[in-house]
């Protein structure tokens, strides 16, 4: 029997299979959205297969009541920690009237919810760090005892607006956590042409900030690294930069054919270090995880992704009209 | 009525706000400790501390995102941009973020930011301390623009962009703030956004214009009146979504019109507004629609005689309406 590593850091039982949970039910949303793309019925995918340890290790060290989290594109398993349904999941990608993300207005995965605490988001890549940086500046200038979460990929850290957020959170020490899914590749190109540095968490010293580099396939140590820079915010002692490293398991997208730029060796061998999978493991060797319990959890999760799909497929979609809607207040 | 100047209104606004709610706060370069390079900010950081007075790294993109975020948690921030010519680097948080927020969420989220900035020239600024950018932003459904032309309608407005519920650009002119004086409440009032406003009424040519240019119409506009010439001149006040009911209006009123910007004039706010009468009043014209506009060159050249070759000015004006009248 292996050690009980989430013991030693305050996860319970429960905690942990909770976690287990929440990223099979982000794998299995995502495998179902990718064949009802292929099968023509839904226009687009962009995944997070492959990174759900990290966004749930990461998810459930924050406060998932208080803080506010600024996903990027490929955090499904973030917004499913913070509080999204399957079906509203599936109603996004079905572009249907009843999304709450955006009621079908953006592409599948521009997440946004407000009373989960999650900041809507764009697609043009890094604007949410800004954001989650205003949201600290908030809570410091309010005297809120909330942290605020912003995820983005490694090719992402190049932007402008990952520098000027970062450096406004240093200066003026601002409750932010800045994670880094690090999956290896910005589409095509893979982080060696993106980034000269050994590691994207060697930036933060230039921000005046800690910076971390995490196995991002293993949930508990994204968990811990988490949990401290959010306890270090909550001190007053400001921002973290963390990095947690894993790989995209799929191409970009459903548009996109990673065979031109990646050989199948490399993704067969990603896989064989799926982080979903090896925690699994884990909590079947510290005896968490039960035969019983794993196939009940996957009975239960495959009737809950066949519910949001029928679901979703049969909600009706915005009127036309309701284009017109909300460009202000109305 | 107190007498102040345009910049000393919109410290008055900003102050006001400042004092009504807590939510409100200012963010930019210079802001704090100095009080902004042209003083907007006098004496804020005194009376509200640190932090509803704050001073940013030098990055727009920043004072922009950082502001929208802290809109979309309920805050009221106003983010000054030094000059309207440094807003560039805060595009793409003002027009892919600020203004669709609200609509790209279904109206779940929405963002209560006013960026203000000083623009336009004749301050020998050269090209980047002198542009009008209004035209940038004014094809974004989800922005408004405001360009006050007056201290009283600079403090009006101003106090109506800090409590809009969607971001609004506020464009002051930098050569009004200490040229232009004006009787100004001391009590507070809040004028409406998207309503233009007739600044002189008159029966022989409509002149629709906005920002300082509404001062050299109204200066031209005495001038010619003793000529017997009597010009309506309408102040767009907000360019962005246009008030078309009140352009259309004036420009019934005379059927002859001009129109004038400090901006190159190629797609320029007053191509809009052409467009809008064309569409609407082609049977009330007596007259083609006049254009008056800055040279369509990238900005303003810096050397004196280019950069007054270039800006509007009252003569130019005058010369401009005459012509109109006589038509």
């Amino acid at each position: 029997m292996s050690t009980n590593r989430h013991q030693a850091l305050g996860l319970s039982d429960e905690e942990v299979l909770d976690m287990y949970r929440t990223m099979l039910l982000a794998r299995k949303l995502d495998e179902r959205m990718w064949l009802l793309n292929r099968a023509g019925k839904i226009p687009f995918v962009i995944s997070g297969q492959g990174q759900e340890a990290t966004q749930i290790g990461a998810a459930f060290a924050l406060d998932r009541e208080k803080d506010y989290v600024a996903p990027y594109y490929r955090d499904m398993g973030v917004v499913l920690a913070f509080g999204m349904t399957s079906r509203e999941l599936m109603l996004s990608a079905f572009a249907k009237a009843e999304d709450p993300n955006s009621g079908g207005r953006q592409m599948p995965s521009h997440f946004g919810q407000k009373k989960n605490n999650i900041i809507t988001g764009s697609s043009p890549v890094t604007t949410q760090v800004p954001h989650a940086v205003g949201f600290a500046l908030a809570a410091k200038m309010e005297k809120k005892d909330f942290v605020s979460f912003v995820t983005l990929g490694e090719g992402s850290s190049n932007q402008g607006d990952f520098h000027e957020g970062l450096n406004f959170a240093g200066v003026h020490k601002l409750p932010v956590i800045t994670l880094v899914e690090n999956n290896k590749y910005a589409i095509s190109v893979p982080y060696e042409k993106q980034i000269a540095a050994e590691k994207v968490s060697d930036r933060a010293i230039g921000y005046g900030m800690p910076g971390y580099t995490v196995d991002g396939t293993d949930p508990l140590e994204v968990y811990q690294v988490v949990k401290e820079a959010r306890d270090r915010a909550l001190a007053g002692e400001g921002p973290t930069l963390i990095e947690a490293i894993s790989y995209r398991l799929t191409a970009h997208s459903s548009d996109d054919d990673d065979r031109v730029y990646r050989n199948r060796e490399e993704v067969d061998e990603a896989k064989n270090k799926d982080g979903l999978y090896r925690f699994e493991a884990y909590l079947e060797e510290c005896g968490v995880l039960t035969e019983d319990a794993k196939s009940n959890y996957i009975k239960e999760i495959d009737q809950i992704v066949n519910d949001a799909t029928d679901y979703a497929e049969n909600a009706p979609y915005a009127e036309p009209e309701s284009a017109l809607k909300y460009v202000y207040e109305e | 009525m107190p007498v102040m100047s345009y910049i000393q209104a919109v410290t008055s606004a900003l102050k006001e706000e400042m004092q009504r709610d807590e939510k409100v706060f200012v963010l930019g370069e210079d802001v704090g400790k100095k009080g902004g390079v042209f003083r907007a900010t006098d004496g804020l950081y005194d009376e509200f501390g640190e932090y509803r007075a704050l001073d940013t790294p030098l990055a727009e993109s920043a004072i922009a995102g950082v502001g929208i975020g802290a809109a979309m948690y309920g805050m009221r921030p106003v983010a000054e941009m030094q000059f309207a010519d440094f807003i560039m680097p805060a595009v793409n948080q003002i027009i892919s973020e600020a203004a669709r927020i609200r609509y790209r969420s279904n109206n779940d989220w929405n963002c209560p930011i006013t960026i203000r900035a000083p623009y336009g020239g004749g301050v020998h600024g050269a090209l980047y301390h002198s542009q009008s950018v209004e035209a940038v932003f004014a094809n974004q459904p989800g922005l408004k623009i405001v360009m006050p032309s007056t201290p009283y309608d600079a403090k009006g407005l101003l106090k109506a962009a800090i409590r809009d519920n969607d971001p609004v650009l506020f464009f002051e002119h930098k050569r009004a703030y200490r040229l232009l004086k004006g009787e100004v409440p001391e009590d507070d009032y809040v004028l409406p956004i998207g309503k233009a406003d007739v600044k002189r009424e008159g029966s022989d040519i409509t002149i629709i214009t906005y920002g300082l240019c509404v001062h050299f119409a109204l200066q031209a506009a005495e001038k010619l009146a003793e000529e017997g010439i009597d010009a309506h001149i309408l102040d767009l006040r907000t360019v962005y979504p246009l008030d078309q009911e009140a352009i259309i209006e004036a420009a019934k009123k005379t059927g002859k019109v001009l129109l004038i910007t400090e901006d190159n004039k190629e797609g320029s706010i007053i191509s809009e507004v052409a467009a809008i009468i064309s569409e609407h009043c082609l049977f009330d014209l007596d007259a083609p629609i006049q254009r008056l506009a800055g040279p369509d060159v990238p900005a303003m050249p810096y050397a004196p005689t280019m950069e007054k070759y270039f800006m509007m000015n009252p003569d130019k004006v005058e010369k401009a309406m005459r012509e109109l009248a006589e038509f």
